[in-house]
């Protein structure tokens, strides 16, 4: 695979969910910086038309039900043309973690969602101030019960420990005056399901019970609310730092260097906080073109990517689109139901044995079936390309059609061992779609394919 | 010192205590699962879904099983159940996920991510000897097994349990001869010690798979489980079991007991396949010797509302569970939660025993390893409901 489409192929998996061959051969011939401004700007672009899923799924299409919104959400990464910000909201749903186990309410679930995909490229103080509004958020951590006559410090403290700063930036004096500024930030009742159903909860913010005292917040003094903590958080270097290295694990590598980060660290206050400042200059850099396939796939990035190859489920209709989110949540990936407020453990924490089995078996199945259009159109690719092949040039040719694969030499060599092929294959007929399946399996099945 | 046993087909197994969970999922109905009948308040309070003296299983002149439960309720007779009346954990949450979660985790006030039986199989294998100390039957698997590094296999079902089982035949197998190569961990420099774990990881799935799959092979029984997935879930601990794969610790699942409609039906059906499920799996590892090797805790994320809605329950505290085995002093434990309004916590009955103080009975009396560490804290324990096995 020539330079300029491993580069286009890996900005396409980091910046989006992956790409067909043939996305590959329009990304390139536009440029990788033309590639990255569309990607940049998602406004350019209409989101895929979704009218027609709850009609083809409707056995999974409860409105109320937090395992639809899944669905639909992974519909979405399979077939936007605005991947970037899917990813975007899947790298700050991973931060915010907030999860329908204690929600249970999927319309706040999926209304938290378009929140973080909206603002996601966003500037970072809006995305606070959104997120302190949002109210799945406001229930998943408490918030409801902050009254400026009995402090609830639970928003307060994760605002500062896990979403915005770090252990060790602040003081426990610092937790109690961020918590006493959001008293008074709370939400409309949220009705018992039964007998009534599910309502969606408003934000609102009660005056009569907000404490109107002086707060001192990390060194400032002031009669302080809500956004004017946010805006203290903002500014500090701390939260550069964590903003930059949530970026960088999300998108350049699971090892941290912490020179690169701090580039973008100083990107984040360079730009004002400008979420799609920062994300250009991170694709814009020497170090993230040379972090090829650094970081272990998530559950939902292997699974999306692999049906992307596949080509499938680019309509509505195909059947058992509810199959893709499980998966992902039996790979240990949940979509809208993280373990705890920390998140997902990443990076190598998804390799599990009884992840890894699924994601084997799932790469296999879905790379491993000629009659898939994805898998279809890169044998036609091979073919017209090739009259014959020996084994090994089908074996390279299929590993830089899935994207650029970068084989080590002992797995090609295993995989060359066993393919069913041996020797020179004619191109023209039907076993060549079947020598392709049987090397996309293969290469699905490797240890390679885990990562991004 | 431990002896060993056939399981017919030549394969020896090592005595060892081992532990079946079964969750009941949806929030189980306690009340009408072991019926305060002798209390005139439960029909009070369950004036559509009660059910009648004359159609419980009565135990005592207080309370009876379950019409459905016959299997069970022999088993009961027997000595071989103890009933825990009344078991939750502080500040009970209603939502079945979150609650499943606390059980899961024994961690009722912070988010965790570590399973108590993750935990458990660490304490059981610390060395990771054996890739299938901890096996899991159901879709997925449940975040009580779950603990980062610690090997735990989830089997849908053993009959299409493996690796690469889209192909089929010379294909399938070519395919794992690659797989095989494909993963050996080699030595890498530092930056690449992440592929040095996916390598070993990949070979002990597939140590696992070539283990689990090979289980049935030597087995045979006759008992005739039933077809639905909660029998063949069994059947297929008992065939692992049986095959002498030291697996210590199993998983099965039952769902659908959130009845907030059409509840008689539903629990009857429900406990049915659940009482003789239990009985046919114990009859089976009785034929084969191993009955008493095994005890199995049977629980659900909550319990359900002392006053029904008319046709069903709704999600309420205070359950009760189950714990069944030859090595289990049965009985009934504890005191039946009152129903009296006064005592009930928001409409739910109160529990009386912390799970943890279960989980912590198992796992000291039966399975020998000490539970704080596992349950969270020290929990009071349940004295004499168990015996250890003899080696």
């Amino acid at each position: 695979m020539d330079e300029d489409r491993s580069l286009i192929a890996h900005l396409l998996r980091r910046a989006g969910f992956g790409a067909t061959p043939s996305d590959i051969d329009a990304a390139a011939a536009a440029g990788y910086e033309a590639t990255l401004d569309d990607l940049l700007h998602p406004e350019r672009f209409e989101r895929p038309a979704e009218d027609l899923l709850a009609r083809f799924h409707s056995e999974h299409s409860d409105e109320e039900s937090p395992r639809w919104a899944a669905i639909k959400w992974t519909y979405r990464m399979i077939n936007s043309r605005r991947p970037l910000e899917e990813k975007m909201a899947l790298l700050w749903h991973g931060v915010f973690a907030t999860g329908w186990a204690k929600v249970t309410n999927g319309q706040m679930m999926q209304r938290q969602y378009e929140m973080l995909r909206d603002n996601g490229l966003g500037n970072f103080r809006t995305l606070l101030q959104k997120l302190s509004r949002d109210p799945a958020m406001i229930y998943w951590l408490d918030q409801q019960s902050n009254h400026s006559e009995a402090v609830n410090e639970n928003y307060g403290r994760e605002l500062l420990e896990l979403f915005s700063m770090g252990r060790g930036n602040y003081t426990e004096d610092d937790v109690r005056a961020c918590a006493r500024a959001f008293t008074g930030w709370t939400m409309t009742q949220v009705l018992p399901r039964y007998p009534t159903g599910y309502w969606p909860a408003e934000f609102v913010y009660r005056e009569e019970d907000h404490d109107n005292d002086e707060k001192t917040f990390l060194g400032e003094t002031g009669n302080f609310n809500g956004d004017d903590v946010i805006e203290i958080i903002v500014r500090q270097p701390a939260t550069a730092t964590f903003v930059a290295r949530e970026i960088y694990r999300a998108f350049v590598a699971d090892d941290v260097d912490e020179d690169h980060v701090q580039e973008i660290a100083d990107a984040y206050v360079r730009y004002g906080y400008e979420l799609r400042d920062v994300m250009r200059f991170v694709f814009e850099s020497d170090f993230f073109k040379h972090a090829r396939f650094k970081r272990v796939k998530s559950p939902i990035e292997f699974v999306v990517g692999t049906v992307k190859l596949a080509g499938e489920h680019r309509d509505p209709h195909q059947f058992n689109l509810a199959r893709l989110p499980a998966l992902s949540a039996m790979m240990g990936q949940e979509l809208l139901n993280p373990p705890t407020v920390e998140g997902w453990h990443t990076g190598r924490e998804w390799i599990d044995s009884a992840f890894l089995v699924e994601r084997v078996n799932f790469a296999a199945e879905k790379l491993g079936d000629s009659s898939a259009p994805g898998i279809a159109e890169i044998a036609s690719r091979i073919r017209s390309g090739h009259t014959s092949a020996s084994a090994a040039d089908l074996l390279d040719a299929c590993a830089a059609e899935a994207g650029g694969v970068n084989l080590n030499e002992s797995t090609r060599s295993a995989i060359l061992n066993e393919l069913s092929v041996q020797d020179e294959i004619a191109c023209e007929g039907p076993e060549l779609d079947d020598a392709v399946a049987e090397a996309l399996a293969l290469i699905g099945a490797s240890r390679e394919y885990q990562f991004a | 010192m431990s002896t060993t046993h056939g399981n017919g087909n030549g394969s020896k197994r090592t005595r060892e205590p081992v532990l079946v969970v079964l969750q009941l999922s949806g929030g189980n109905d306690f009340m009408n699962t072991v019926v305060p009948y002798g209390d005139p308040l439960y029909y009070d309070f369950r004036k559509t879904v009660g059910i009648s003296e004359e159609d419980l299983l009565p135990v005592n002149d207080d309370v009876g099983f379950h019409p459905a439960m016959a299997e069970i309720k022999s088993l009961y007779d027997s000595g071989n159940v103890a009933v825990i009346q009344g078991i939750g954990y502080p500040d009970p949450d209603r939502s079945h996920f979150r609650s499943m979660d606390i059980w899961h985790t024994a961690e009722p006030h912070d988010f965790s991510s570590e399973g108590w039986l993750g935990r458990t199989i660490r304490e059981l294998d610390p060395q990771k000897q054996n890739v299938v100390t901890g096996v899991s039957f159901g879709s997925g698997l449940p975040r009580a097994m779950y603990l980062s590094g610690t090997p735990a296999i989830s089997v849908t079902e053993l009959e299409s349990y493996g690796l690469l089982t889209s192909l089929s035949g010379v294909r399938q197998r070519a395919a794992l001869n690659a797989f095989t190569r494909m993963y050996v961990p080699e030595e890498f420099e530092e930056a690449q010690m992440v592929m040095q774990h996916i390598g070993q990881t990949g070979l002990d799935s597939l140590a696992a798979v070539d283990l689990l799959r090979s289980a049935p092979d030597g087995y045979s029984s006759t008992v005739e489980y039933a077809s639905d997935p909660l029998a063949q879930s069994l059947k297929g601990i008992a065939q692992v079991h049986l095959a002498g794969l030291g697996t210590r610790i199993f998983y099965a699942q039952h769902g659908g007991y959130d009845v907030h409609g059409n509840q008689v039906q539903t629990q009857a059906k429900l406990w049915s396949q659940v009482s003789r499920a239990v009985q046919d799996f114990f009859a089976d590892l009785k034929e084969h010797d191993a009955s008493d090797e095994v005890v199995m805790l049977i629980f659900s994320e909550f319990g359900r509302r002392v006053r029904d809605n008319g046709n069903g329950t709704d999600h309420g505290s205070g359950g009760g569970a189950f714990v069944v085995g030859e090595h289990v002093a049965g009985g009934l434990y504890a005191d039946y939660p009152s129903l009296k309004p006064a005592d009930q916590v928001s409409g739910d009955m109160a529990y009386n025993n912390d799970f943890r103080g279960v989980y912590s009975t198992l796992l000291d009396d039966w399975l020998g390893i000490h539970p704080d560490p596992i349950v969270n804290g020290h929990f009071e324990q349940f004295e004499g409901m168990l015996q250890p096995l003899q080696l």
